[in-house]
Order: structure tokens, then sequence, then C-alpha cells
């Protein structure tokens, strides 16, 4: 008897649960609405089935169970064909009826409308790009192995659609309301997968071949873009955003990416020019790029390129150094705001490329072997010698003011650093920074750090500086 | 008749019975001890992974507070814990533990067919095993590449495990899959050939049928994932590119070409699927023949049932790509499979419905077995509906990948078969050890277990329909998510810590009643088929004494009107007992 109490239980506590249930579906934001009609069907004839037969049971065991001082027998009933056909009929149509409305729209899915526009989406690990055809509506021959540091996408140079192909290197791509978009999607290196929750569809990417889905965002908006196929360490951190907006808005923002070709001829920074814009830097981070904590400049001299690059730009879209509780953060957005452009900072970078590398002093105190562990995951993006990596976009660490990377450590994972929606590595190590447990951990990694040999650091300043 | 010639050579058959301690209990070559090796071990390494899944669920619950789980070792734990459940505890448990135990015991045969190939069976098993634990404490740790192991992220760095972890999982799936096969080729040839006399293939108690499929099923398939196994080691260790395009990792080369991650993922689920259903036919079979016991009635529809088993077990082998729907294989697969996979839902529902016919005009005792063995009907029909939202390819667009996923082959896969797996262990612990269980602790061990499991898996479907991602070790601040689905995925691993502690009530109750349970008896459910009806409990050497028995009737004569007892075991000839009307005739 308790054991039928508790089967009706579950059976009207599972349908309260599902009728009161905050957690359901996003509002939806595409075209794909018939995707949720599919899901309600099935969910009526489920539940038809899930109710009826559990209420079955409770019943057969109310009625049938046995008790102390009645003694009946059970009835022999080997089978009943009628009722068996019966059921085995119902139970296909019920069938019929859930799969019928998912195949139809299953037939729409794999049927691109032919005016939706081509984005294709790259993911690699940890992060997304993107890549629209310029002008001849084309996009170029790709090759993983033309992947490199100066041509992330692995464009063909020699082909001609792809030189006016739009590259956009952020994981942010926007979108026209209203417009079907098919989305061709790539990868560099392992699975992946695109998905807003919003936009109903999903589909992986498979390195080595192309695969696609297509969409007609609804609504204007920003969607974050989860990557939904387990693709190693940071899978959880590999997010990207779409902006749906309106036509124009969209064609403003698409004017404003570079071509392929204007990244393959854009200048390399002048040294000679960042030297003089570096005066103003040299006040706080020293001369050669030292550092000087007493000033709360860290050391500069030994980072990559890129790195000063994205940094200073952070800065200056506000990226960075805007949280209320990031008080030398904020002392460094006015400096950058002062370079002008991307050539300024581009300038300034080249500079601080060049300024002779000597690891910073050791300062902080910690478990280095304790660190040893913690630095283990560290390693997966920023390399086992703590060097750095472009393609992970992971700065070096090793052989950097300690104290400083403690303190960005701390920010990080308190949400003073990586906080700002459109900073999504900073995000990432919002989220690797949040495994350390307390300040301990910290220091013991940065201890750890301190031990890590930077004599290859000579070969760093001579690929920067060449 | 083929099938009686091992029984009809009984006499001329030579049986040297285990002379020493050694032989008896550890080299042994007797089915039933061997079923207890493969029991102990499938079970320890369950625990296991149990433990690895509290320590998931301690950083999804309480990201703030773990710090003893990091990104590394959560993949490592949710990959190991996959592997663990379905292949070294739940395929090995129902095939190598209860296929061995009941396969001889309820055929009315003497052991195996081939003893000695069935002991190495399992200290081959216990080899795949260490090799698999082992890789726990190599440079690098187990790999993370999620049970599933795709390439090209399961040999490629970014993959925790990536030097030894992953060579050492796949050499332990190659060993597993060798230990299997001297299993699987046993089973289905004692079956076939040493049933007893009478023992037609149609009065075979549904356990026996459900087991006898599945490894069917594991012959056919394990093969695929012992060759995508190989090839895979190949990929990782000489530079081979079956699976391997060319690529970029992290700004280098590794100098692959021309392979194709799906052609992995094809194999693998031509395997994976099947492998469902390796897990659910013997707990279908098991749980028939614990409601038919305790609810003192004939099993409703026996042969729709045993054709449901072979239908759900041909089906099985065309519907894996659903699996596969987002994958980036070509989209018009997604009509054929989607069409199969709710196709295989006919045979499924007719089960069920059988089920729930058998306990209707019933006698139900609501013993322990029989608590789980209906807990597993309410957890089946849940797992099974969720199904037809993920075999309907357009459903999948959206729920793919998300905790809808984990949720549904958890209710599925994991909870109904466990359930089963307790429900069995209760049901023939008697037989087993001769002992009484605990019928108090084994109600509490049901209902914390039943409920509690519930409490993790229904809540963690509504999540899936929010949209969270599954392999996530941490969600961090994402918009579309309400700060309470966190609140929620707090409640689920407090009901998923409760689960797991819940579990000492079955080894308490297991150990206690080894040591100070009663006398059992050697039929107490007053059951029908034959190995309740051997000389001795537990059954000795050679399990039938000196006679093998005679099968006269089908395994499911309950309350046959006209007969005194309620129930008339498979042995008791015709002129002893009314025949039972079998399979035949209306009510």
């Amino acid at each position: 008897m308790p054991f039928a109490v508790v089967l009706i239980l579950l059976v009207v506590g599972s349908i309260l649960f599902h009728l009161f249930s905050p957690w359901t579906f996003t509002p939806l934001a595409s075209n794909w609405g018939r995707v949720d009609f599919t899901v309600d069907v099935t969910l009526y004839v489920t539940a038809i089935i899930f109710i009826g037969v559990n209420l079955f049971v409770a019943i057969a065991i109310i009625k049938f169970r046995h008790r102390e001082g009645h003694e009946s027998k059970a009835r022999y009933s080997p089978e009943n064909k009628r009722l068996e056909t019966f059921l085995t009929v119902l139970t296909a149509v019920g069938v019929a009826a859930m799969l019928t409305p998912g195949l139809l729209v299953w037939s729409e899915f794999v049927d691109v409308p032919e005016e939706a526009h081509v984005v294709e989406a790259v993911g690699q690990q940890w992060t997304w790009n993107y890549r629209y055809p310029g002008a001849d509506g084309k996009l170029g021959e790709v090759d993983a192995e033309r992947v490199s540091e100066g041509n992330p996408f692995g464009i063909d140079p020699d082909d001609p659609r792809g030189a006016d192909d739009i590259v956009v290197m952020s994981p942010e791509a926007h979108l026209p309301v209203g417009a079907p978009v098919k989305f061709l999607l790539r990868s560099k290196d392992v699975l992946h997968d695109f998905a807003v929750a919003q936009f109903r569809v999903k589909m992986d990417l498979v390195p080595g071949m192309d695969t696609y889905m297509w969409l007609t965002p609804t609504e204007n908006g920003r969607y974050e873009i989860l990557c939904e196929e387990l693709c190693g360490i940071a899978h959880h951190t590999m997010r990207g955003a779409v902006v749906v907006e309106d036509a124009a808005d969209f064609e403003t923002w698409l004017s404003n990416q570079p071509t392929f070709a204007e990244t393959q001829s854009a200048p390399a920074g002048d040294a000679m020019v960042g030297a003089g814009q570096y005066a103003v830097c040299s006040a706080c981070h020293g001369a050669q790029g030292e550092g000087q904590q007493a000033m709360n400049a860290p050391k500069l001299a030994g980072l990559d390129r890129w790195y000063v690059e994205r940094q200073l730009r952070a800065y200056k879209q506000g990226l960075r150094g805007t949280h209320e509780d990031d008080t030398f953060g904020k002392q460094m957005a006015p400096m950058a705001a002062m370079l002008a452009d991307d050539t300024a900072i581009a300038n300034v970078a080249a500079h601080i490329s060049r300024l002779p590398d000597t690891a910073a002093p050791a300062t902080v105190e910690g478990n280095a072997d304790n660190g040893r562990r913690l630095a283990a995951v560290c390693a997966y993006c920023h390399g086992a010698d703590g060097m750095g990596n472009y393609a992970t976009n992971a700065p070096r660490y090793a052989g950097m003011s300690d104290w400083y990377l403690a303190r960005q450590l701390a920010n990080f994972r308190d949400g003073v650093r990586g906080a700002h929606p459109q900073d999504y590595y900073g995000m990432q190590m919002g989220f690797m920074g949040r495994i350390l447990k307390d300040d301990q951990a910290i220091n013991d990694l940065v201890a750890y750090i301190n031990t890590l040999d930077t004599e290859s650091t000579a070969d760093m300043t001579a690929r920067n500086g060449e | 008749m083929a099938y009686v010639a091992i029984a009809d050579r009984d006499h001329e058959i030579e049986h040297h019975d285990p002379q020493t301690f050694i032989t008896k209990y550890v080299w042994s070559q007797d089915h039933k001890v061997i079923a207890v090796q493969y029991g102990l071990t499938a079970i320890f390494v369950g625990v296991i992974a149990l433990i690895l899944s509290a320590m998931m669920r301690l950083q999804l619950g309480f990201p703030e507070d773990v710090h003893f789980v990091n990104p590394e070792n959560y993949y490592q734990f949710i990959t190991m814990h996959g592997m663990i459940m379905v292949i070294y505890l739940l395929t090995a448990l129902f095939l190598g533990g209860f296929g061995n135990y009941l396969i001889p015991l309820m055929c009315g045969s003497r052991d195996m067919v081939f003893p000695y190939m069935n002991m190495l069976s399992y200290w081959v098993y216990l080899l795949s095993v260490l090799i698999l634990l082992a890789s726990f404490f190599v440079p690098g740790g187990s790999t993370g590449a999620g049970w599933t192991l795709y390439p090209p992220q399961a040999i490629m760095p970014g993959t925790p495990g990536v030097e030894w972890g992953i060579v050492l999982m796949l050499i332990s799936l190659a060993v597993f899959i060798v230990a299997f096969t001297m299993g699987g080729l046993n089973y289905i040839t004692t079956v076939l050939q040493a049933r007893c006399r009478g023992m037609t293939l149609m009065r075979m108690p549904l356990s026996v049928w459900g087991i006898f499929t599945a490894t069917v099923l594991g012959l056919l398939a394990f093969p695929a994932l012992l060759v995508s196994a190989i090839m895979m080691l190949l990929d990782k260790t000489l530079m081979t590119s079956f699976f391997m395009p060319a690529v970029s990792s992290m700004g280098a080369d590794p100098g692959y070409t021309g392979g194709s991650p799906i052609l992995f993922q094809h194999l693998f689920w031509f395997f994976g699927h099947p492998e469902v259903y390796i897990v659910a036919l013997p707990a279908f079979g098991i749980v028939s023949d614990l409601l038919s016991t305790h609810a003192r009635k004939n099993i409703f529809g026996y042969r729709m049932m045993v054709w449901a088993i072979i239908a759900i077990g041909g089906l099985s082998f065309i519907v894996w790509a659903h699996h596969m729907y987002v994958s980036g294989m070509h989209p018009y697969f997604g009509f054929f499979f989607a069409t199969t996979t709710l196709i295989i839902a006919v045979p499924t529902a007719i089960k069920v419905y059988n089920w729930v016919l058998t306990l209707w005009q019933g006698h139900i005792h609501l013993r322990t077995p029989m608590l789980f063995a209906i807990g597993f009907i309410f957890t089946f029909i849940h797992g099974g509906l969720t199904g037809l939202f993920l075999g309907n390819v357009t459903i999948d667009l959206p729920l793919s990948d998300t905790y809808f996923v984990v949720a549904h082959f958890h209710m599925v896969m994991g909870v109904s078969p466990i359930l089963v797996v307790f429900g069995a262990i209760y049901h023939w612990f008697p037989k087993i050890t001769g002992k009484m269980y605990n019928e108090t602790l084994g109600k509490w061990h049901f209902w914390m277990t039943f409920l509690g499991t519930y409490a993790i898996y229904l809540p963690m479907h509504y999540l899936g329909f929010q949209g969270v991602p599954r392999r996530y070790f941490a969600m961090g601040n994402t918009d579309f998510l309400p700060a309470s689905a966190q609140d929620l995925n707090a409640a689920i691993t407090v009901s998923a810590l409760f689960v797991a502690a819940t579990q000492i009530l079955f080894f308490v109750n297991v150990i206690w009643s080894l040591k100070s349970g009663k006398p059992a008896g050697s039929n107490p459910w007053k059951a029908t088929s034959l190995e309740w009806q051997t000389p001795d409990t537990p059954p000795k050497h050679g399990n039938w004494g000196h006679d093998l028995p005679v099968c006269y009737r089908w395994a499911y004569d309950y309350s046959v009107p006209g007969y005194p007892d309620d129930f008339i075991p498979q042995n008791v000839p015709p002129d002893k007992a009314p025949a039972g009307r079998e399979h035949g005739g209306d009510h």
C-alpha cells in the first residue's frame, strides 16, 4: 500500500514539478519554433503513457497486494492476444504521432534556403573566430597546415576568393535580424559544437570536414555560444556570442572588420616610433620594461607582442581596468587611452618586444611543490615551461613579475578582472582562477612559477625582435 | 535433438571435483564461484566509480567551495566513471556475474560447457580491471577524453592522460573484450547445447533469454569497439591516421592527415548502442522473473516477451547513429535512424505492458526484490519515454549534449539496471549463500535508493531543457541561466551524496546476513525455475547431485487452477501436477 501511494505521489509530484519548474526552454530567438512544437507533442504523448502506466501499477498494487489473512490466489492468465494486439497498435500510433513532426521539421533543417547568407564559425581549443565572405560572396580555400600566427584561419593566400574574406578575430559574431543564415562550421583541432540555446539548433565542428546548420534569428540581442562537444580541459570556458541586430548596424559592424588581405598587408609595428611612445610607459614600467613593484607596474620585457597589443586594446576599449576594485587597472586605462589607434599600439608593442629580458626577482613566498600540482592545469594553455602560446591565447608567465601574477590571479578569481562580458580571454582565466582555494594557493602557484627555467627567453626575444 | 546431447551423455562425462582451497575458490572452474568472483570484482570497481561520481557532483553542486577537484581530474573522473559503470560494472556483472550463475542452474546443466575457458575469462577480466585502475597512477593520470573517447581530442594535447592514460584505457578495453568473448562463447554454447531434458527454448526463464540475447549482441558488437581501440592505439603510438585528419593543434602540426573522426563515432556507436541493450536485456529478463515469482503469477505474454527481446536485440544494430544526429554526419541519415529508433519503442513498450499486466490480478508480495522490480518499472518507463525525445532527430537539436541526455541515460542505463541488480542480488542471495538477507535493511535500502535517484535525475532533465551543457566543469556566469539553476545543481548533488551513502546499507546487509542471516532453505520464494530445485543450497559442484533434472513445463506455472500450491516447479512431471496452459489461450 505505501508503494502505491508513493507511486501516485511521484506521478503527481513529477507533473507539478513540470508545471511549476522555473527551469525550462529559454525564450526562442530564431525561426525554429517548430522544434519546440515537436518537443511539446512528444511531451504530451509521453506524459499520457507515464501517467497511465504508473497509475495502473499503483492500482494493481492496491487491489492485488498480499494481505495477511486474505489468502487469495493469482489468476492464471498466460496470454491475451486481443489485448496485446490492441496495445501494440496503440503504441505504434503514438510513435507515429511523435515521429511525423520530427521528420518534417528535420527535412526543413537539412534543406538550407537558397537566400541564406554564409558565416563560417571556426572553432579551436578553446575559442571561436568567424569568417564572412567578402564582396565576391565566396570564401577562400583553407587548410589546417597553413594555420600560423599570421594566418590563424589557414586561408590560402593564392586563392583569389580568399583575399576579400572578412575575418573576425574575436569570439563574437554579428548577424542581421530576420535574414536566414547558413553557418559553415569548421574546426582546426578537435571536435567542438556550436550551440546557442535561444536558437534551438546546434551542430558539431569536425576537423577535416565542413559541417553546417541554418537558422533565421528573429530577435535582436546578444546570445551566448557554448561549445557542447567535449574538447579538452577548458571545454567549459569555450564561450562566444552572437549579436543579432538590425541590418544597418550589422553592415556598419562588418565594414569595420578587416579583410584577409588587409591582415596580411598590415604593417608590422615600428619599434623606433614605439620607443618614443614608450617614454610615458617607462615612468612606471622602467626604461627596460623591467617593472617596478613600488609603482605597481609589472615587468613587460619578454611579453609576446600579440599579448601586449591585446591588453592595450582591452584597456582602451574598457574591457579591462574598469572594475571599481581594480585599483591599478584603473590607473593603466587612461595611459592606454593615450595611444591613438592600432598602429600606435603595434608600435609600442614592437618596442617592448625588443627590450632585454631578464627574469624578474622572486618576491612571493609559497610552497613550490604544492604549486607544481596546481600548475598542471595552467600548462595546458601556457605551456609546461610557462612561456605562453599565441594559439591558445595564453601569455607567458615564466620569469615575469611574480607579485603581479599573484594579484592578477586573485583578480581573476574574484571577478575583478575578466568580468566584462566581452573579455572572453579574461573570462577563461576567471574560470581557472576560481580553482585556487585561497591566497596561499596563489602564492604556492607563483612560487612554482618562479622556479621555471627561463633560459629559453633569449629565443623568445630573438623571435620577437626579428 | 541436438540440445540434449550433453544431458544425455551426463553419466559418461567425468566431473572432477575441486580438491583444494585454491581450486575451489581461486582457480575455480565452477560457474557459481566464477560468478561470485565476477560479481565481487565488478561491484568493487563500481564502488570506485561511485566515489568518482560523488566527487564530480561535489564540484558541480558547490564549485566555489570544492577545491580538490580541478578541470583536469574532473574530466578524468567523468571518463573513468562512465567507462567503469558501463563496461566494467554493468556488462561484467550482468553477463559474467548473473549469466554465469543463472545459465547452468536455470537450464539444468552441471556447469558451463567450457569450464576452463570460463575461469580464464574471469582472470582476463580481472587483468583488464587492473590495467584500467593502473591508469590512475601513470604520469599524467588516466584519460579525460570522456567515456566515448572521441578522437582527435582523445589523443591530442589539451586532454588529460594523453600520454599514458589513453593507451592503458584502450589496452584495457581490448583485454576486456578478450575476456568477454571467452565468457560469451561459453554462455551461448551452454544455452544451446547443455540444457537438461525437456528444457525447450520456449520453456526457458526470461532471465536466460535476456542474458543469452545480450551475449549474442555482445559478440557481434564488441568487435567494433576492439577494432576502434586498436586503430586509435595505432594513431596514438605509430602516428597512423585512421581517425585523425590534418589538424593544427595549439599552433603545432602533429603530422596527421586524411583520417576521419566520424568513422570512429560510427564504430564506437555500432558497439555503443547494442551495449545499451547488452545491459538492458539481462535486466529485462531478470525483472520479468522477479515480478512473476513475487506476484505469484505467470509472466504475461511470455512468447511476446521472448520475441520482443529478440526484436529489440536485432533492431539495436540499426539505430546506432541516433547518438550522432548533430555529429556532422550526413544529415539525411537522421531520417533513417530516427525512424528505426522510434520503432524500437514498440517492442520495448510491449515489455512494459506485459510487466504491469503480470501484476494485474496477481498476488503481490512486496518483498525487497519485488520493490526493486517495481521500482525498475517506474524508472525504466521514465528513462524510456525521455528516449523518445532524444531518438526523435529534431528534438536532438536543442537537447543533445545537455543535461537532458545525462538524465535520460542515467535513468535508463544507470538507475534502472542497478535497481535490477540489487533486486536480483536480494532475490538470489538465499540461493547463493544459503542465508536469508535482512528484509528491513533491504527495504530501507530500496526506498532511499529509489526516491533518492529520482530526486537526482528528474530535475536534471530540466537543466537540460534550460540548455545546461553536459561535461562542463563549471557553468560560471552564463547569462541565459538563472541563478536558481545552480541552486538546483546543488540540490541534485545533495541527493546524489545521499544515494551514494545509502549504499552502505546494502553492504551492511550482505555482511550481516552472511554471518547471522537465517538459513534460507532451498526455495524460500516458492519459485518454479530450476535453480530453486537443487538438492543442496548453496548448490554444490555439479549442481544436481547424481541425476540431472528433467523439465516438464515452462517456468511460470504459478497459481495454476486446481493445484493446491500456488507454484509448480519446472521439474514436476505432469502426472503429479496439472500441466499449465503454458502459452496458449485467452483468459
